[in-house]
């Protein structure tokens, strides 16, 4: 053979009996395959959710009573701090980061990420960064200053834990810039040849605008707290009043990036329920472009709102009025996603399955935390509410009720592809039932508490609450124990599930065109776009488009941009061998 | 009979505006409105609350009957149709929440303005550069050349830490000495209007002056006129009050949840906020801003009592600040262990004694 022959046949991927399927150790190592890397993260950032899960609760548990009764303050206040900083920076940021790992290459038919050992440093970061973290617990210093960290609080609290948590953090937002930088570099130059951006499905519609956001916003936090570790540890006073530091600059800066922060824990899934939706709905989506350029829209928005965390802070007038605006006009964005999805489900043939009802969840509850959202930008009711109950309702209607469910409506509608495997259905549904009660038995009630007068962050509270509190903490217990239905499912289903076939969804992305799961190198030939991703409906589009059959029968629909030629048979790597 | 789905639409549209103007107006979700300032507060959240319930009823209602109504059947395998899209759909629900976010911007800077956030005339008194040196050839390069000239303006920050210092009661709380005030920092009066003079009163002093210093775990006020210092605030009805404040050691922030008004107290800074109590009652004065383990406790009672009510409590209050007037300022809050610095709050806060013994600093 020639070299050139070799050089093919060795680019022939190894077509063993179940493709994709490596040893389970695989998953504990340094791997540079993305899907092994989405897993991990996947996986290792739920570890870090079930932790923080259990920090919430110690903290419902105290707050069940109004007096101080279950731990110290002290470790009260530890508490909240990590349950936050955790479930912000361990749980939801990677996670959207393992969904996106997992999905980008195999949506636009490329073979691995654009970086792929940088791919791999980038999810190394998380394990050690959390477990450092976690260690400030055990050396008796936790960080509980709250994940805001202000200074000067942040400065004469104790110094090992704020210095851990410094650390921790940015690791995890150093993480999290590597991370962007390939999903940005993947989707711009990776996408198969035919696959414009408008043929792009939207879940990288929405990597695209999370990444841009989070180069953008989190070298500003990087600097921040760079600055904040200097006042800590070498006594300088960029933020520490008693040298004539300005506490209020960090805000801004701690702002600049946590603000955009809630868009880069939102817009993945965003984009995940816009693939969802229209599958189980048997629909196109409704609006594509109108989607896809509201992510952009929200992403440049998000940069701009950040002083509306700060309206009873120092700032001047007219900038309250500035952020006010801004911060309002993100809801018509926001507004146009959540009337696409609507419409997209109107009319369609719902298969309401446990990912669907996730989805649904996910739209049905966001929508309480939006539209409490536009109500706290009002400048006059945002300076009676900041800091109280009714913005913990409101970040957890938002990060809970719109994240955590997108996570788990993407888990399950991926789940099968992931895994080669179905999760069992009457299950999932019961965690679902379970995570909706205890969802809006924990924060719905916040709302009145915070209305009422109860601030945040206190382990003590006036006794007139305690009827409240007493609900929400049990809503807490449920959503613990939600999680127990979902963690044996997914186990047991992993292992002995019934086997879900290529397909299981006829879905027509391309991620559903190759093996489940899919082999190394994703694809056997680079895939031809036959359809685009939300063609349902169409003649013949209905019956799923396996790209690998040489003979694939489809009409071009009129709403499909590109489409492959249909009377040309699809090159295999195996017949191009055969020509030679 | 069949009847029409634009009928249906509109029995719908008005049972959904009914019902969402209905739980605007009484949903109960807030306390008593103490200040004239709560008031317009609280009619900027009425109005909200009548469009957010109409949104809330509109999105879950599309949605929960989607869910039914168009669920799949069994054996029915088909797709649903295929519509991409409606260009005169989205550009309707693209414009209409603009309309209403703008129509909400305008109603809050309208309750903004009332409340006397937004004074457009402090803007102009706001310290600029010095635009005469500024023309002058060099003085870009003179400006590069050598550290930042001591500015001629005032420092609006110092003067009215100045001016709260003047009260020997409040010079007594506030360690000056140990956070420098911040120049020009934007949070005070004329700079940067916090909350505070209205436009109709801008300029004008208001009737009662309130000192408050925040500190780990407590309030203190002071009161210019008098020169008492007391651990409770006592405000006459129908008089604007000016608190301006400031914090000792960490941010604090001041918030009566019955006034509907919050503003951070910030060490080195100097706030203000003004406002016009209108309704008798016993209110509670609580911290809002993170600033320790027993930031819970951070609670000071509040009084709006009627003017003979508030000169009465003036008067015991000179006669007993007078007993204990040296040994009062002698204390310095510093000095003292949380322990005993926390002792005599502690038991208006139903704090139990064995909690303060945990306290270590």
């Amino acid at each position: 053979m020639t070299q050139a022959q070799l050089q093919e046949t060795a680019n022939i991927p190894a077509l063993s009996e179940e493709p994709g399927i490596r040893k389970w150790q695989d998953y504990f190592g340094f791997n540079t395959d993305h899907k092994v890397i989405g897993i991990q993260y996947l996986v290792t950032t739920f570890i870090f959710y079930c932790i923080g899960g259990v920090m919430a609760d110690l903290v419902r548990t105290e707050l069940r009573t109004p007096e101080v009764d279950f731990v110290t303050p002290e470790v009260y206040n530890s508490l909240f701090t990590l349950h936050a900083t955790i479930m912000i920076f361990l749980w939801i940021v990677p996670a959207g980061a393992g969904f996106a790992n997992f999905l980008i290459p195999l949506m636009i038919g490329a073979k691995d990420m654009a970086f792929p050992r940088l791919n791999a440093v980038a999810f190394w970061m998380i394990p050690p960064a959390g477990l450092l973290l976690i260690a400030s617990l055990v050396v008796g210093d936790a960080p509980d200053a709250g994940w805001t960290s202000y200074p000067p609080l942040s400065l004469v609290t104790g110094q090992v834990g704020e210095g851990i948590w410094i650390m921790s953090v940015l690791l995890l937002g150093t993480s999290s810039i590597l991370g962007a930088i390939n999903f940005l570099v993947t989707l711009l130059k990776m996408r198969i040849p035919g696959m414009g951006v408008h043929q792009m499905p939207l879940f990288c519609w929405a990597m695209f605008a999370t990444s841009a956001l989070t180069l953008v916003s989190t070298p500003v936090l990087a600097a921040g707290l760079i600055l904040l570790a200097f006042d800590l540890i070498a006594g300088t006073t960029f933020f520490n009043p008693t040298g004539g530091g300005d506490p209020v600059v960090y805000q801004h800066m701690f702002w600049f990036y946590s603000h955009p922060a809630v868009y880069i824990m939102i817009l993945p899934f965003f984009g995940a329920i816009s693939e969802i939706i229209p599958v189980h709905s048997r629909k196109p989506i409704f609006g594509y472009k109108a989607i896809a350029y509201s992510s952009l829209a929200i992403s440049f928005l998000g940069l701009i709102v950040w002083a509306h965390h700060m309206f009873t802070s120092g700032i001047p007038g007219w900038l309250r009025m500035f952020f006010m605006i801004t911060t309002m006009i993100i809801a018509v964005p926001t507004g146009i996603k959540i009337f696409s999805w609507l419409a997209t489900m109107w009319g369609g043939k719902i298969r309401l399955n446990t990912a669907m009802l996730f989805a649904i969840g996910f739209v049905g509850t966001f929508v309480i935390g939006g539209i409490s959202g536009v109500m706290l930008a009002a400048v006059p009711f945002d300076i009676h509410v900041h800091d109280t109950y009714f913005v913990v309702a409101h970040l957890h209607y938002v990060l809970f009720g719109g994240s955590v469910l997108g996570i788990y409506a993407a888990i399950y509608h991926w789940f099968p592809k992931m895994t080669g495997r179905m999760v069992n259905e009457f299950w999932g549904k019961v965690h679902f039932a379970l995570t909706i009660v205890g969802l809006n038995m924990t924060f719905l009630p916040m709302h009145k508490l915070g209305l009422m007068g109860m601030n945040r962050r206190i382990a003590q509270y006036d006794p007139k609450f305690t009827f409240l509190n007493e609900i929400c903490t049990y809503g807490a217990y449920i959503l613990a124990v939600s999680t127990f239905p979902f963690i044996i499912n997914a186990i047991w289903s992993w292992l002995y599930g019934e086997k879900a076939g290529n397909n299981p969804w006829r879905a027509l992305t391309l991620e559903w065109m190759t093996t489940s799961p899919p082999a190394i190198e994703n694809f056997d030939q680079t895939p031809v776009l036959a359809t685009g991703p939300y063609d349902y409906g169409l003649e013949n589009a209905n019956e799923g488009v396996p790209l690998s059959d040489p003979n694939p029968v489809l009409s071009a629909g009129p709403n499909s941009v590109l489409r492959a030629d249909p009377d040309e048979p699809y090159p295999t790597i195996e017949s191009e061998l055969e020509k030679r | 009979m069949k009847i029409p789905t634009s009928i249906w639409t509109l029995l719908i549209g008005i049972v959904l505006t009914l019902a969402s103007f209905w739980y605007g107006q009484n949903h109960g979700l807030l306390p008593a409105a103490a200040t004239d300032e709560a008031v317009l507060v609280d009619g900027l959240f009425n109005a909200m609350m009548i469009v957010s319930t109409g949104i809330f009823l509109l999105v879950e209602g599309i949605l929960i009957y989607s869910a039914f109504r168009y669920r799949q059947r069994a054996g029915d395998n088909k797709d649903g149709p295929p519509v991409e899209g409606n260009i005169p759909l989205e550009i309707l629900w693209t414009a209409i929440p603009a309309i209403i976010v703008i129509g909400i911007s305008v109603y809050s800077f309208d309750v903004y303005n009332e409340i006397g956030g937004f004074d457009p005339h402090a803007i102009h008194e706001a310290p600029m550069m010095n635009q005469e040196s500024m023309a002058m050839p060099g003085s870009a390069m003179a400006a590069t050349l050598s550290d930042t000239p001591p500015s001629t303006e005032p420092n609006l920050n110092q003067e009215k830490s100045d001016e709260a210092m003047q009260d020997p009661a409040t010079a007594a709380v506030r360690n000056a000495d140990q956070i420098p005030q911040l120049r020009n920092a934007p949070g005070v009066g004329s700079v940067a209007p916090t909350i505070g003079g209205t436009p109709d009163k801008a300029g004008k002093p208001a009737e009662l002056q309130v000192n408050v210093t925040g500190l780990q775990y407590a309030w203190i006020f002071t009161y210019p006129e008098t020169g008492i210092t007391t651990g409770e605030m006592h405000v006459p009805i129908g008089r604007e009050v000016q608190i301006s404040m400031t914090a000792n050691d960490v941010i604090h922030a001041f918030w009566v949840p019955e006034f509907r008004l919050k503003q951070d107290a910030i060490p080195g800074r100097q706030s203000e906020i003004r406002f016009t109590p209108q309704k008798a009652g016993d209110y509670t004065l609580i911290c809002a801003e993170l600033c320790g383990p027993y930031h819970g406790a951070m609670r000071a009672p509040v009084v709006v009592e009627p003017q003979e009510a508030f000169d009465k409590w003036m008067q015991e209050q000179l006669v007993a600040s007078k007993e204990t007037l040296n040994q009062a300022i002698a204390v310095n809050p510093a000095d003292l262990s949380p322990n005993e610095f926390l002792a005599p709050y502690t038991k208006d806060m139903g704090i139990k004694p064995e909690i303060l013994h945990q306290v270590h600093h």
